[in-house]
């Protein structure tokens, strides 16, 4: 087995969970689908730099070969701008759930719920509250 | 170059006026007006000591300054005789509305905003009439559409304000949309953008197969803006604006602006057939529509507004004659109408001011009660009526003389008749305006009672403008014949003309036709009564039901086309999406190649191994048990710090810094979120549902993969990273290259991206600061607690740990953030290690202790973050260089030894600010509305608050 292998076999399975994740109906679920897409999409971009073993972009005197930086930058700032986006969308999933007393993606007033067959009513609330 | 200083001075003081009177928002009015109106004061001195020059027949001060020379749009200012006549009008009446605003609006008025969008609409107008560039002029025509939307709108409270505000606004700014197409047809014409070399290409524009399209372009945006018909319907509406913006907007400055551009533009445009057809008729025809609507309205600024309406009307149609003497008559009455029209728009507030009402059926017998205000007013209305011998006579009698040397239609007497019974009608509502206001008897006590003059505050700008409109009658040739002469000159782009103003020009048709003016005049005011009962009568449109039942069946058919095109279902929309992408990318994988390439891989290590495992089996644990939120937290972090290793591993040290602290954070974020929302909700899809999304799943995972696998067994291209790692040393200063990309060679992406941080932290805030009101605060309220918590709220083990721990990692944050030039680390890294150190006292002792000690406000921090990045880009800029270019050097200090300065550890430190603020701003947030929710549920409880 290779690491490139072992690479893209894992940024394949997570996107495939993150797709399924991010296709169920609540919006946690949403949020962690989007989580693991970010994981793929940020290692797929630093793997287009190609795994490179030991060859750490600092520049020294005595080193002539080294890994592709630029990926690298880009990755770094793409890690902090997702963890901007994963805090914006839980915090808009936060207070979707608070205006509306539901945590489903369309709010409480879609009719998918109903042809989902569970009817409108807001579950898993702890309070159990009914609409304002 | 002090002529250009001056330009750009004149230019940008009312900006800089905005801008201070926005930041001392707090402070009493009299601060706000008094640096309006002082800026308007030096605007008026910087204007006056460009007169020599711009009248005198000279070289015209000019300046210019490349802006973005692609576009051919360059900073070009120029004061020409007609720049000059206009930046007089809107300076000089512009500080009398300001000391006329400051008496006019009441002590608990936000005046701060009111004087910042005054201002911000005085340096727009200015802009507009000194612009040297056409595509310059449209951004300021642009300003003036969004200022005037502010100002109208100000009384934000009435329905009436708001709708008249955005009337205006969708008016003048789809006016506006017309006039962008035809100055850029109008520039590819005439081959540039440059204002003076446009208007000496006259001959070639006019014959430019694009004339037809340039012309009907320009004219609507000019129409728009200066409320011709049938455009002319927002300006009543506009009248829901205070009265100082009246006086202002909409007697002598925006809804001249139109005029203005017809006369900048006249020497291009004018002297064709299509031209002098559309434009006489359309002044023609707003000339008497308005006047006729006037004599029949009741609000006295509704009255102003028609009368405005019909007078712009006039001025269109002179300039549409184009001829040099009718262009003449039209820069008088501009002169004219500024000067009386200003005046009546303030003793229409002064009324409403001192009567509480504009109604002018209630209204009467006024002159005794305010003899000051009656003088003034009735004054200026004679002015509009165009009686002698005030100002308006003159060039009223102008314009009639005019109107015999244009046949329009090919009939001679069409444009004598019409114009005269426009300004019969001028001449009655005028006297209606007077005589029902000021004279007669009081129709209502109470109004009546209450009148009284107001304070010389109030009256002294009215006062002054009314002076101004007799003098302009009594002696003309001293006060206006210079002005008005080389203005027309500018106007039409010839030699200055000799200009003769007298009120008496002998006995001729003009004469006559104005004696038969007045006396029609006096007998529609006979009349009045039985016009008006047969006015009400007739079944007149509305143009305001018109206008709403566009703006009706716009809306109607967006939605429609929306609800046709989209689903409110986000499943189904992101599921098409999902398969949208995959079907494009299965099309691409169809045309052929084979999926493994060449390249030798890397034989992996046994920890390696057990490591994808862990991944792999993580990820399907947060699939499998997505119902159980907290446990899913502690998949989500395997993944993390396998894919940090992952990072370690592949040589990218950095990556790995970044991503496991990032990983602490979003950690925390989601524990955070969790306490709030549902934390083992039941599970909603139906099952069909389920497989689908699971096969759409599988096969996007698989062909993902099967990219990353087919990129990773092959070469890469050429790429560029050999410049960053043979320049990173030698041209940033650094040995780390990720670092120098970040900080040096790619600073200006960081830049923006720091700015979406900063601004996703500002919306976090946006979003739970406002979650305590409404469903969502009662939601908040009743929230209770489902998990069993420790009796002990912060631990002391937890409380003491923490504080000792916060300045052992404050010291590792700043050890990364200085060694991450040459070394992993940085001012990302920083941050989020030293955002951390604060997180954690938030976590250990609570949100309000740890609150109260924090020695800095998060959003200050990525303010400044984002100010310091930006100080340094344009600090090279200051020194020559281009934006962000980077300076660094070596020195030596006793016992130190050689250290190394770099603007780029400036511009880090700008990063490190604002990811520092834009996350502890997010989570700092998250655990303040939770421990609201904790401390109410505690309360209602009856437990320990």
């Amino acid at each position: 087995m290779t690491y490139e292998f072992m690479v893209a076999s894992a940024i394949g399975v997570l996107v495939g969970a993150g797709i399924y994740l991010a296709l169920r109906a609540r919006t946690f679920q949403v949020v962690l689908g989007l989580t693991l897409i970010s994981y793929a999409v940020n290692l797929f971009l630093f793997a287009s730099g190609r795994l490179v073993v030991g060859r750490p972009p600092i520049w020294d005197a005595g080193v002539s070969e080294y890994t592709d930086p630029l990926p690298q930058a880009l990755v770094l700032t793409a890690i902090v701008i997702t963890f901007g986006m994963t805090a914006f969308v839980v915090i808009l999933a936060l207070r979707s759930f608070l205006e509306t007393g539901s945590d489903h993606v369309d709010g409480d007033k879609v009719p998918c719920d109903r042809q989902d067959g569970l009817g409108d009513a807001p579950q898993g609330d702890g309070g159990q509250e009914t609409r304002l | 170059m002090a002529v250009a200083l001056t330009l750009l001075t004149l230019v940008l003081l009312p900006f800089a006026a905005a801008l201070a009177i926005a930041l001392l928002h707090g402070s009493p009015r009299a601060v706000h007006s008094a640096i309006a109106g002082g800026a308007s004061a030096g605007g008026l001195a910087l204007l006056a000591s460009l007169s020599g020059p711009a009248l005198g027949g000279g070289a015209i001060p000019q300046a210019s300054w490349s802006w973005v020379p692609a576009l051919g749009l360059d900073l070009a200012l120029i004061v020409d005789p007609l720049g000059w006549l206009f930046g007089l009008l809107i300076l000089g009446i512009g500080l009398l509305v300001v000391i006329f605003a400051h008496a006019y609006l009441y002590k608990d008025e936000d005046t701060g905003r009111f004087f910042a969008s005054l201002m911000l609409f005085q340096g727009a107008m200015l802009g507009i009439v000194i612009a040297g560039n056409v595509l310059l002029l449209l951004v300021f025509w642009e300003m003036t559409s969004l200022a005037s939307f502010l100002l109208i709108g100000f009384w934000q409270h009435k329905a009436e304000a708001r709708q008249g505000a955005r009337m205006a606004l969708a008016v003048t700014g789809g006016g506006g949309l017309a006039l962008i197409g035809g100055m850029v047809l109008l520039g590819l014409a005439a081959g540039s953008f440059d204002l003076r070399a446009i208007l000496a290409s006259g001959d070639v524009v006019r014959a430019s197969p694009l004339y037809p399209a340039i012309l009907t372009l320009v004219l609507i945006g000019c129409f728009t803006k200066s409320a011709q018909f049938p455009f002319h319907f927002w300006l009543p509406h506009a009248m829901a604006a205070p009265s100082p913006v009246s006086a202002y907007l909409h007697s002598a400055t925006m809804v001249k602006a139109g005029v203005f551009l017809l006369a900048r533009l006249w020497p291009v445009l004018a002297g064709t057939e299509l031209y002098t057809v559309t434009v006489t008729s359309v002044g023609l025809v707003t000339m008497i529509l308005g006047a006729v609507v006037a004599l029949f309205r009741h609000d006295l600024k509704s009255i102003l507004a028609y009368s405005t309406i019909s007078q712009l009307g006039m001025l269109v149609m002179l300039l549409g004659f184009s001829l040099e003497a009718a262009a003449m008559a039209a820069v008088l009455h501009i002169l004219n109408h500024a000067a009386f029209k200003a005046a009546l728009f303030m003793s229409a507030g002064i009324v409403e001011h001192e009567t509480g009402t504009r109604d002018i059926r209630r209204l009467g017998g006024l002159a005794t009660a305010m003899p000051i205000t009656a003088v003034i007013a009735t004054l200026a209305a004679a002015s509009m009526a165009g009686l002698p011998p005030l100002g308006g006579f003159i060039s009223k009698e102008l314009m009639l003389y005019q109107t015999p040397k244009l046949a329009l239609f090919g009939v001679a007497w069409l444009l004598p008749v019409l114009a005269t019974l426009g300004a019969t009608f001028s001449v009655a509502y005028s006297l209606r305006l007077a005589l029902h206001l000021f004279f007669g008897r009081p129709r209502e006590p109470e109004p009546f009672a209450r009148a009284h003059d107001p304070g010389a505050g109030m009256w002294g700008g009215p006062a002054l403008l009314t002076a101004l409109a007799v003098l302009l009658g009594l002696v003309p040739m001293s006060l206006a014949a210079p002005l008005v002469a080389a203005a027309t000159g500018a106007v039409t782009g010839g030699a200055t003309p000799v200009v003769e103003l007298a009120l008496w020009h002998g006995l001729n048709l003009a004469l006559a036709l104005s004696l038969a003016a007045v006396i029609g005049g006096m007998l529609l005011m006979g009349l009045h009564h039985r016009l008006l009962a047969a006015w009400e009568r007739a079944p007149l449109p509305d143009a305001k039901l018109l206008f709403d039942l566009v703006m009706r069946f716009a809306d109607t058919w967006v939605r429609k086309a929306i609800v046709a095109t989209h689903t409110p279902r986000l499943q189904i929309m992101l599921f098409v999406t999902f398969a949208v992408t995959a079907l494009l990318v299965i099309d691409g994988a169809m045309s052929g190649g084979v999926l493994t390439g060449a390249r030798t891989g890397i034989p992996a290590s046994v920890p390696g191994i057990v490591a994808w495992v862990l991944l792999i089996g993580a990820t399907a644990a947060v699939v499998n048990d997505s119902a159980n939120r907290l446990r899913v937290l502690i998949y989500i972090s395997v993944i993390g710090l396998v894919v940090s290793l992952a990072f370690v591993q592949f040589s990218a040290p950095d990556l790995a810094l970044t991503q496991i602290s990032v990983e602490v954070v979003t950690v925390l974020l989601l524990l955070l979120a969790l306490n709030l929302l549902p934390k083992n909700p039941p599970n909603i899809s139906s099952v069909p549902r389920k497989w689908a999304d699971a096969g759409l799943a599988i096969t996007g995972g698989l062909l993902v993969g099967g990219i990353a696998w087919a990129m990773l067994t092959r070469d890469p291209g050429p790429s560029i990273a050999a410049y960053h790692l043979a320049n990173a040393k030698p041209g940033g200063g650094g040995t780390n290259v990720v670092n120098v990309i970040l900080v040096d060679f790619r600073g200006f992406d960081t830049f923006g991206e720091i700015i979406v941080l900063g601004i996703a932290g500002l919306g976090i805030f946006a979003l739970l600061d406002t979650a305590a009101i409404g469903a969502a605060g009662a939601r908040l309220r009743a929230w209770r607690d489902e998990m069993p918590r420790s009796p002990e709220r912060h631990p002391m083990m937890l409380v003491a740990a923490s504080r000792i721990i916060l300045p052992l990692t404050l010291m590792v944050g700043i050890f990364l953030f200085l060694r991450g030039h040459n070394q992993p680390g940085g001012g990302f890294i920083a941050a989020l290690v030293v955002a951390i150190a604060f997180l954690v006292q938030y976590l250990a002792a609570g949100f309000d202790w740890s609150d109260a000690r924090k020695p800095f406000g998060e959003h200050q921090l990525i303010g400044w973050g984002i100010l310091a990045a930006w100080a340094t880009g344009v600090g090279a800029m200051l020194l020559g260089a281009d934006f962000l270019t980077s300076w660094f050097d070596y020195f030596s200090l006793p016992l130190i030894g050689k250290f190394e300065l770099a603007s780029a550890m400036l511009f880090d430190t700008g990063v490190f600010l604002t990811v520092v603020g834009a996350v502890i701003l997010a989570l700092a947030q998250l655990s303040h509305v939770s421990q609201r929710a904790a401390r109410a549920a505690g309360t209602a409880e009856g437990g320990q608050p």
